[in-house]
């Protein structure tokens, strides 16, 4: 068994739109989406959910006015600002460390779990789906991208799947981080801009000191087939394998609104292009 | 300090939800076509403001975090800073087999509250900086420039996030480009700002994360708008969806092949096209018209 994810390091270069490709190309896999706060892969596979569980992460301070005196202490412990004037708390900037619980002379202040978001094992016609729901204005993705990402795996043993493909995140941070640990192949879709190639080297950087071996397509990669060539140029100089480049092609915003992989919603050069690209990113 | 709220400026920030939207895109030009202006770039994990803006950067700063250290002859191995420790960084390895005990602190899983250095009943524990990243303050235009960048393989970004609002300067007009998302990076970035742009477009992946932005920007209680980006590809769920839930879409940017090349290289829309500025002004004017009505702009 294999787990493979999508990155991209800049957000909205296509992640999605190549793994939901996937999804439809690969056999004998579980899919994830790992990008627990601003997740859309569901819109491409459609999930009948089957399973639901809260995710409980984290603790937030409650002040008790009962109790509450009033005297200073929290505020003055607090490094998050999470207190506020009338001795509420802020619950989206409270980190949870209890360290005001712990230093009210009045024990006022105790600390309750967060339920920070859900996750769901589903059905699709492209096979089970693992994926989740950060709460508005939840912290702890990275513990949320851990979690579904070892239902994910343990699915896959049990019923001897050979692929685990996931959906990544944007940036490099901490949900990047818990999508990156242990894959055993990393594919980066970046686009032909400065953008795309200063957060494709970011995001290369970022995998290579996690060990992970990484390839990379450039998406749209006639809109500046000259920056396309600097992205290549670099990843030659880093050893990075080019395995495809998608042509811009209208028929992937025609399927995106059909809610169709691009590979399924009509014979197009891209979907033709990111066929070979999962033959050459399987291996 | 009613006088002091007076003279302040705006803080605009750019968020989205989803990635790639536009965001960095109206941002900088936003503040190209404005005066007295301040630009913060708190996508730290992937700054690309600098790449349109290409400011001089005259200042460089590290940022970092507090990290405990422990003196090990102080400490008697009573493990208090383990048990408060929310976050599982440091552990207290008692004494074994004659040899005394030990404390280890994980750094990536410190989030710095603290605790463990007030609580030491020995006062064993001290809290040192560790880098995560740097600050870098430059110019560009009369245009008064931040970003952080966060070091590859750190973690969290919300530190860094905060130390780059430390420079806010209230007597500019303040605009701050957003990470993507929903979770705590934009959180961090958006809270305290007087007025949020929602940079979507009209796709069903833009629509799902614009309505994930908009829960979060209700949820923190700023006011917002919608700019529609590529406003001519997709479909019209997204200008179904602010009409329905009364929300105002400010800008619609439509997609143009010589926009998005001009993006590939590095040149903001203004400079490609003058007309832009005068419809970045009336987007402000907008935003403020908005914001009017919550008593924040002037």
């Amino acid at each position: 068994m294999k787990q493979i994810l999508v990155i991209s390091g800049k957000g909205g270069t296509g992640k999605t739109v190549v793994t939901g490709s996937f999804a439809a190309l690969a056999r004998n896999k579980v899919m994830v989406d790992c990008d627990v706060d601003a997740a859309d892969l569901h819109l491409l596979l459609h999930p009948v959910v089957k399973e639901h569980h809260e995710f409980r992460s984290g603790q937030s301070a409650v002040i008790d006015h009962l109790l509450c005196k009033k005297c200073g202490k929290c505020v003055s412990v607090c490094r998050y600002g999470a207190i506020k004037a009338d001795y509420t708390i802020e619950h989206f900037s409270c980190e949870g460390c209890g360290l005001c619980s712990r230093v009210c002379p009045e024990h006022a202040i105790h600390m309750e779990e967060n339920i920070a978001g859900e996750w769901f094992v589903s059905d699709t016609q492209y096979g089970p789906f693992v994926h989740a729901k950060l709460g508005i204005a939840q912290e702890n993705s990275g513990k949320l991208v851990a979690k579904i990402r070892q239902v994910a795996k343990e699915l896959a043993e049990q019923q001897a799947l050979d692929y685990v493909i996931i959906d990544g995140p944007p940036g490099i941070g901490c949900p990047v981080i818990a999508s990156l640990s242990g894959v055993d192949c990393a594919l980066i879709v970046t686009e032909p801009t400065l953008s795309g190639l200063h957060d494709a080297k970011r995001v290369i950087d970022v995998a290579e000191h996690f060990h992970i071996p990484v390839k990379l397509v450039v998406n749209k990669y006639d809109l500046n087939v000259a920056m396309t060539g600097k992205i290549e140029e670099f990843c030659s100089t880093r050893n990075v394998p080019v395995i495809g480049k998608i042509i811009f092609d209208k028929t992937v915003v025609q399927a995106l609104v059909a809610g169709k992989t691009i590979v399924e919603h009509a014979e197009c050069a891209a979907g033709d292009e990111v066929r070979k690209i999962w033959e050459a990113f399987r291996n | 300090m009613l006088l002091e709220k007076k003279v302040s400026f705006m803080i605009i920030s750019v968020a989205s939800g989803k990635g790639g939207t536009g965001k960095t895109t109206v941002a900088v030009n936003l503040a190209l076509s404005l005066e007295n202006v301040q630009f913060l770039d708190c996508d730290v994990e992937e700054p690309n403001a600098q790449i349109f803006l290409k400011p001089s950067i005259l200042d460089q700063k590290k940022a970092g975090v507090l990290i405990p250290k422990v003196d090990p002859t102080k400490c008697n191995d009573c493990g208090r800073c383990q048990d408060v420790c929310a976050f599982h960084a440091i552990a207290a390895l008692p004494p074994y087999d004659g040899k005394k005990g030990k404390v280890l602190v994980f750094p990536h899983l410190c989030h710095g509250c603290g605790a463990c250095s007030l609580l030491c009943p020995q006062k064993a524990i001290e809290e040192v900086e560790k880098d995560i990243g740097i600050i870098e303050i430059g110019e560009i235009q009369g245009i008064h420039f931040v970003h952080g960048r966060l070091n590859v393989g750190e973690a969290m970004s919300p530190p860094l996030i905060r130390q780059v609002k430390t420079y806010i300067n209230r007597a500019r007009t303040v605009i701050i480009d957003a990470p993507p998302g929903t979770s705590c990076p934009v959180i961090t970035t958006v809270k305290g700002s007087d007025f949020c742009l929602l940079v979507t477009e009209p796709t069903p992946f833009g629509l799902n994360d614009l309505i994930l932005a908009v829960e979060v920007l209700r949820k923190l209680q700023i006011p917002f708008g919608v700019v529609i980006n590529r406003a001519d590809i997709g479909d019209d769920k997204v200008e179904a969806y602010c009409e329905n839930a009364k929300i105002s879409v400010l800008m619609r940017i439509p997609f143009s092949k010589e926009i998005a090349v001009s993006y590939s290289n590095g040149i903001p829309i203004v400079s490609l096209d003058h007309s832009y500025r005068e419809k970045f002004i009336n987007l402000y004017r907008e935003i403020c018209r908005i914001a009017n009505e919550t008593n924040t702009c002037h």
